[in-house]
């Protein structure tokens, strides 16, 4: 399988992404530069961490407008898998990829630190052979993280289950203060409705070996890659 | 510096050869629903230094933009699409537009 991993002026987790495709999963990857409009015939897109463009005016409002994201809507319209990660979640709301928005944390701080997450939804391909349920351990890095939404998007959300990972304590209680960054319902990440784009502000690509503290972030890219093998 | 006195005498030099400049003054706030952490923060810090009855404290954006060959309506019209298509957040922020005269 292929995954083309989009390279902004500020990105950051390009690299980790990169290696862990290539050395840990030994599947194949490449970099889209932002002015590129190409993507390479890859099979999955990720958008990774990072400060594209600065954040400047808001996380991912210029990065939406790079180029390369003309070809990213159109891969995700024609069912393309596309995952975001942490600025990527940020760039794919901007882009109206994925519904809501993310606001700065609550706390105020830039938090960097390990957190848990509850797996909401086995219907996406980047959580189809995760247990329902299962709570898995990844680092967040942010400042703006604070999921919002309005009302009536919110009930959309749970309505059409497409709040897929939810803030949670070591035993997978949506505990208030296991909840970093203040976001709604405790929403780490959401897909769209057709449900082959997803954002979560944590890094599954930081947690995908033992030496990090975690492989919980394999899960997600094993599920990505037999969900591919099916189709 | 130099940049400063080259885009004076540039910016002077086009009002007097009769361009009307426009200036809008654009203001983004989050919407009244969504909470405004730093907003809170500093209105917890205002209190602390005494001062009282402060309901709410909202932070947002203030855009200046400098626009010429436009008519005032023509620049509203623009600006009015910049804001939608990038300067604002539809889902978070609101924004208002004021077009005026460059000499205020």
């Amino acid at each position: 399988m292929k995954f083309g991993i989009v390279v902004f002026p500020g990105s950051w987790s390009q690299q980790d992404f990169y290696h862990v495709i290539v050395n840990v999963l030994k599947e194949q990857a490449c970099y889209l530069w932002h002015k590129e409009a190409d993507l390479k015939d890859v099979d999955c897109v990720i958008l990774p961490g990072g400060f594209a463009h600065g954040d400047y005016l808001r996380a991912g409002a210029i990065a939406r407008l790079s180029p390369v994201m003309r070809a990213v809507t159109a891969f995700a319209e024609a069912g393309g898998f596309v995952l975001g990660s942490c600025n990527g979640f940020q760039v794919l709301t901007e882009a109206g990829l994925l519904p809501g928005a993310l606001l700065p944390n609550d706390c105020l701080h830039y938090r960097c630190r390990w957190v848990h997450l509850r797996v909401e939804s086995q219907q996406t391909p980047f959580t189809a052979t995760i247990p329902l349920g299962q709570v898995v351990r990844m680092p967040i890095s942010h400042g703006d993280g604070r999921y919002y939404i309005d009302q009536a998007g919110w009930r959309r959300l749970v309505d059409g289950d497409q709040i897929i990972f939810r803030y949670c304590d070591a035993n997978g209680e949506i505990a208030k203060d296991a909840n970093p960054n203040g976001s709604l319902d405790q929403i780490a990440g959401v897909c769209n409705e057709r449900r082959n784009v997803l954002g979560l502000m944590p890094h599954p690509e930081r947690a995908a070996e033992p030496i990090l503290g975690s492989e919980d972030g394999c899960l997600m890219f094993a599920s990505i890659l037999e969900t591919f093998a099916r189709i | 510096m130099t940049w400063t006195i080259i885009c004076g005498i540039w910016m002077t030099s086009l009002l007097v050869w009769g361009y009307d400049m426009l200036i809008a003054k654009i203001y983004v706030t989050l919407k009244p629903d969504v909470l405004d952490a730093p907003g809170t923060t500093v209105k917890s810090t205002l209190e602390t230094l005494g001062f009282e009855g402060l309901a709410d404290v909202r932070i947002g954006k203030f855009i200046v933009l400098t626009l010429n060959s436009l008519t005032k309506e023509e620049a509203a019209a623009q600006v009015e699409e910049m804001c939608r298509r990038l300067l604002a957040n539809p889902v978070i922020e609101d924004y208002r537009v004021e077009v005026e005269g460059a000499e205020g």
